[in-house]
């Protein structure tokens, strides 16, 4: 890797490819033969609840945990018995590991240090990196004196330091608040165009992964649930667990009625059936008897203008979440609870006394196969 | 002024009372270092005297313990630290089973009697030195080998507790984040991992050495024919004790005192709330600098040097001896005259006869009655018993 300081940042980007790899802790799977492709400059992210095996992922790829099977590559060169310090990867820790016995200057000099470059130099980069996080001048200050997000740019450009090929980030937004979270991923993903590394991004938040990346992976119990970029991971889930995790989704339970390739017919116990487009991606194709849950986003459902619209059916008000630019209403069919998300514009007045008919486009249904939801 | 109801009182007179018990035996030893009386005491208070640290600084015998206490001292520093670090750092990093068997295994040195490692230190490198036919001359003989390694079985233990407690506070994700960012597993034990642990490291050499210095019951039998600080003041309080014994008591407190003071002076100047009252007082700053309390008081301890070297005692000395001597004349004198009254034979014992010692006791009745005391009794009254 050889140290250029002409620019903040030139280095090869590599391809990282994992070729099912398994992780197994005694009896317990952590990562369930997980295969893909990352190409050099990508924003990746893996999304999953806690414990999905996510971080343990993450460890192969920064060489803490060796695969119990499978290859892990990096540049096309199986990284077997390679240590992390020799792996030209650089991980941004949860809780970001900064040094608290050292200086600002120090803690981002350090992976130079090590290397044996000498005091001059290293304080030249550090400052140089100090500009690109622009915290300029603060190389003195003690880890300590510095603000959340201030230490979350620091523990960036120590990575930086020695142009790594692929940063990897744990969570690194986790432990801020919700403003400093929303302007982090702004300022990460600008970060990651001006230097154009591959960024491997772990997170929990689906709102962290759909902002910032470039494709996305939703893990799930040590298996990735679908590859794919934000849309169509939100838009055309292909298994019941990224529908139901990634982003908030009415589901109800269904029986095909037909299906002739374009589009579905299901009885959803609303009273009439639903007309829903069949996906060539969206997974297995369902025939007619199959069960299946019928997800419907919360603001998909739109409050019926006429009576003759595809889809419609009769809900009575619950309850109101007003959250200022949105409205989240709480319906009641047969039984069954809807959420519906309105946008606060002045229209949509909704009677609390009288029922309510409410419809959906088709091509907003997602009919799949019944598996596994995320619990809220 | 309002009556202070008793219970208010309890804590008031609990502390005055745990202090007295925990000062009050310091301040009379204190105290007998500098009364010129022979054995230490308080009364009767003969002459204010500095002789005893003459005393103490010509004992070559104590000044030769001291020497190898402090010599074994450093050495169980030397070897103790580094097993107790690589022993909290093996527990840190095992599995919990493991980690409970380990941590009974460390810490039995400390439950074991100081005796009986002492004992078996002896035995165990008597048996190797035998085992290769070494010399007495060897070190598998020599007193300050075997105190050191005596020692270090246990104080070892001591230091891993102090590092222990340090290193639960140790995040590991640090170490693999310097292993991550290229440093070699050495780098990140040296750059990360050990400045982290240096104050652990800072008071578990204190912690060792005092251990060490002050330890006894081991020691008196590694030491063999050699002998330390504490073994000597030992036969010092078995053979006869004089008040120099205090003076060391003296000196060991005011070494502790000083320290203390400096430590604290530190921690106190800087504390945020000090530093900004002292921010815009120059003078005040420099005066409660650490390094000033230090210089000032090692001026102090110069000038007691100087007071102890010259101060001269013979004079009062010799007039409590003076003293001594006319209470003696005048003892022996009124004993003089007491004793021709003891010559005259005492009217309540009259048939005693001639005073003790007198074989001719047979003549006078004993108020035991028959002579059972003479030798010819022997014979003839135990069978007319029967």
């Amino acid at each position: 890797m050889a140290l250029t300081f002409s620019g903040v940042v030139s280095s090869m980007t590599k391809e990282i490819s994992l070729e099912h790899v398994w992780v197994e802790f005694g009896e317990f799977t952590a990562v369930h033969k997980a295969n893909l492709n990352i190409a050099g400059g990508e924003f990746f992210s893996f999304l999953g609840p806690s414990g999905c095996g996510k971080t343990t992922l993450l460890r192969c790829i920064s060489g803490f945990q060796e695969p119990t099977r499978g290859k892990v590559r990096i540049g096309g060169e199986d990284m077997k018995g390679v240590g992390p310090n020799k792996r030209p990867t650089a991980l941004i820790f949860q809780n970001l590991a900064l040094f608290p016995l050292r200086s600002v200057a120090d803690n981002i000099a350090f992976p130079l240090e090590v290397r044996g470059v000498d005091k001059k130099t290293r304080r030249k980069r550090a400052d140089e990196l100090l500009e690109l996080i622009a915290l300029p001048g603060q190389g003195d200050k003690k880890v300590s004196e510095l603000s959340g997000g201030q230490k979350q740019r620091v523990a960036i450009a120590r990575a930086l330091a020695v142009e790594p090929d692929i940063l990897l980030l744990d969570e690194p937004l986790s432990a801020l608040d919700l403003k400093l979270r929303q302007h982090m991923r702004t300022e990460l993903r600008a970060i990651q165009k001006q230097v154009g590394l591959t960024f491997i991004y772990i997170t929990h938040d689906q709102g962290e992964a759909l902002t910032m990346s470039d494709r996305i992976a939703v893990m799930n119990k040590g298996k990735i649930e679908q590859i794919g970029d934000g849309r169509s991971i939100y838009d055309h889930p292909t298994t019941s667990f990224v529908a139901s995790f990634v982003g908030e989704n009415n589901v109800l339970d269904g029986t095909v009625l037909s299906n002739d390739g374009k589009v579905m017919q299901i009885d959803a116990g609303m009273g009439t059936p639903f007309t829903v487009e069949s996906h060539p991606a969206g997974g297995p194709a369902l025939a007619p008897g199959d069960a299946c849950h019928l997800f419907i986003r919360p603001e998909a459902l739109r409050v019926s203008r006429d009576d003759s619209s595809v889809n419609q059916f009769e809900t009575n008000f619950v309850t109101e979440e007003f959250e200022g630019n949105m409205r989240h209403i709480m319906m009641n069919t047969n039984g069954k609870d809807l959420k519906l998300s309105l946008i606060n514009d002045g229209t949509n007045a909704i009677d609390a006394n009288s029922p309510v008919k409410l419809d959906f486009a088709p091509e907003l249904g997602i009919a799949l196969k019944p598996g596994e939801l995320a619990s809220a | 002024m309002k009556m202070k109801s008793p219970t208010t009182m309890i804590p008031g007179l609990y502390l005055t009372l745990f202090f007295a018990y925990l000062f009050g035996p310091l301040i009379i030893m204190v105290i007998t270092a500098f009364n010129s009386s022979t054995f230490p005491r308080v009364s009767p208070w003969e002459c204010f005297t500095t002789d005893w640290f003459g005393k103490l600084a010509s004992d070559d015998k104590l000044l030769a313990g001291l020497g190898n206490s402090l010599l074994i001292g450093v050495g169980v520093v030397c070897v103790a630290i580094p097993i107790g670090l690589a022993a909290a750092i093996t527990l840190s990093q095992v599995g919990p089973k493991l980690r409970a068997a380990l941590y009974t295994i460390f810490i039995a040195p400390i439950l074991v009697p100081g005796v009986v490692i002492g004992l078996s230190t002896l035995i165990f490198w008597d048996r190797i030195g035998t085992l290769f036919n070494a010399p007495y001359e060897s070190f598998f003989y020599d007193g300050t080998f075997l105190t050191i390694f005596g020692q270090v079985t246990f104080i070892a233990a001591y230091s891993m507790l102090v590092f222990l407690s340090r290193i639960q506070r140790f995040d590991t994700t640090l170490t693999e984040a310097a292993l991550d960012m290229g440093a070699t597993p050495t780098q990140a034990f040296v750059k990360v991992l050990l400045p982290f642990m240096a104050p652990a490291i800072g008071s578990a050499t204190v912690l060792a050495f005092l251990a060490s210095l002050e330890n006894y019951n081991t020691t008196v039998f590694t030491i063999v024919s050699s002998s330390t600080f504490t073994t000597v003041l030992s036969s010092k309080v078995r053979y006869g004790l004089d008040p120099s014994i205090s003076a060391v008591a003296v000196i060991i407190i005011a070494i502790t005192l000083i320290g203390a003071i400096i430590y604290e002076c530190r921690n106190r100047y800087n504390t945020k709330g000090w530093a900004h009252v002292i921010a815009d007082r120059p003078v005040l700053k420099i005066a409660t600098h650490p390094g000033t309390v230090a210089a000032i008081l090692g001026v102090l301890t110069l000038a007691a040097v100087v007071f102890i070297q010259n101060h001269d005692s013979s004079a009062c000395t010799a007039q409590v001896l003076e003293e001594k001597r006319a209470l003696q004349q005048q003892l022996m004198e009124q004993q003089s005259l007491n004793t021709p009254e003891k010559t005259v034979p005492a009217p309540t014992m009259p048939n005693l006869g001639p005073l003790g010692g007198d074989e001719g006791g047979t003549s006078a009745p004993s108020p035991f009655g028959n002579n059972i005391f003479s030798p010819e009794n022997l014979g003839t009254s135990a069978p007319a018993e029967n």
